[in-house]
C-alpha cells in the first residue's frame, strides 16, 4: 500500500468468534474506523481464521452472528481481507464458502505486509 | 514523540492494564506527549470504582487517576464495551434504569471514533494486552 501520509491501519485479527468479546471489539473496530474513512486492511491470524468459517449459526450460543457481521465489510467500504494461509490450512477452512472474499498469504507475506502499514492495530 | 496507547487487557488478570499504565508514566517521564488512553473491551474494568481487592493487592486505579488528575491525560472508555462490563458513568446508568454509576468520573466514555483518532494523531499506538 503506498503512503501517501495519511495513516493506513492494518486490523489484525486474532481470536476466534465466540470465544472471547475481544473477537466482536476487533470487528467492531475495524468497522468503525471504516466508517469514518479510515484506510484500512484486515488480517486474520491463527485462530482468528475461524471467524471466517461458512454457515455460521451462533443463535444457540447467544452471541451477535461474526460471519454476519463480516459480510458487511464491503459496504463499509472494506476491500482488501487477508488470511493467514497456514492457519486457513491447519483449521480446513473453505475459502470459497467464506462470508468475504479474502486474500491467503504465507508467513513472509503477512511480514511484509505489516511493514507496509504505519499503525497496527492488533486484537 | 506522541503516544496513544490501546488498553485491552482487565486490570484483574495478566499484566496488560499494569504495564500500561507503567508505560503511560515513562513516556511523560521522558518527555514524549500522551495524546489519550483508549479502554476497550475488558480493558474497561480499569475504569471500575466498585472493586474491592485483598488488602495485599495493589489498585491499579489510583495510578490512572493520579495521570488524569496530575498529568491531565484523557481516559477513554469504549462505550460498548463499557456497557457490556458493566461499567456506567451517572448518564448511562439513568438511562439504562441501573442503580448506580460504577466508574471513576476521571475516565470518559466515548466512542470508537476517539480511537481511530487516537491512532490518526499519535506518531506511535502502543496496545497492552489482547
Amino acid at each position: 500500500m503506498s503512503n501517501t501520509g495519511k495513516p493506513s491501519l492494518l486490523v489484525i485479527i486474532r481470536r476466534s468468534p465466540y470465544d472471547s468479546s475481544l473477537a466482536r471489539s476487533a470487528v467492531d473496530a475495524a468497522l468503525a474506523s471504516a466508517a469514518l474513512d479510515q484506510t484500512l486492511d484486515v488480517l486474520f491470524l491463527g485462530e482468528g481464521v475461524l471467524q471466517l468459517l461458512p454457515g455460521q449459526n451462533s443463535g444457540e450460543v447467544g452471541l451477535t452472528n461474526i460471519g454476519r457481521l463480516l459480510s458487511s465489510f464491503p459496504l463499509y467500504g472494506i476491500e482488501q481481507v487477508y488470511v493467514d494461509a497456514h492457519a486457513v490450512t491447519r483449521h480446513g477452512i473453505d475459502l470459497e464458502q467464506a462470508p468475504i472474499p479474502v486474500c491467503a498469504l504465507q508467513a513472509l507475506q503477512i511480514h511484509t505486509l505489516m511493514e507496509e502499514h504505519t499503525h497496527l492495530l492488533g486484537f | 514523540m506522541i503516544y496513544s496507547l490501546l488498553v485491552l487487557s482487565s486490570p484483574v488478570s495478566g499484566h496488560g492494564s499494569r504495564h500500561a499504565v507503567d508505560f503511560a508514566r515513562a513516556v511523560l517521564a521522558r518527555g514524549h506527549t500522551l495524546r489519550r488512553v483508549f479502554f476497550l473491551d475488558a480493558g474497561t474494568l480499569a475504569s471500575s470504582a466498585s472493586s474491592v481487592l485483598p488488602q495485599d493487592e495493589e489498585a491499579q486505579i489510583s495510578n490512572w487517576v493520579a495521570l488524569a488528575e496530575k498529568e491531565n491525560i484523557e481516559l477513554a472508555i469504549c462505550i460498548t464495551s463499557a456497557l457490556r462490563f458493566g461499567m456506567l458513568d451517572a448518564a448511562e446508568a439513568m438511562r439504562y434504569e441501573r442503580a448506580a454509576a460504577t466508574i471513576n468520573p476521571v475516565f470518559v466514555i466515548s466512542g470508537l471514533g476517539e480511537l481511530v483518532d487516537a491512532c490518526n494523531a499519535a506518531d506511535r499506538l502502543v496496545t497492552f494486552g489482547g
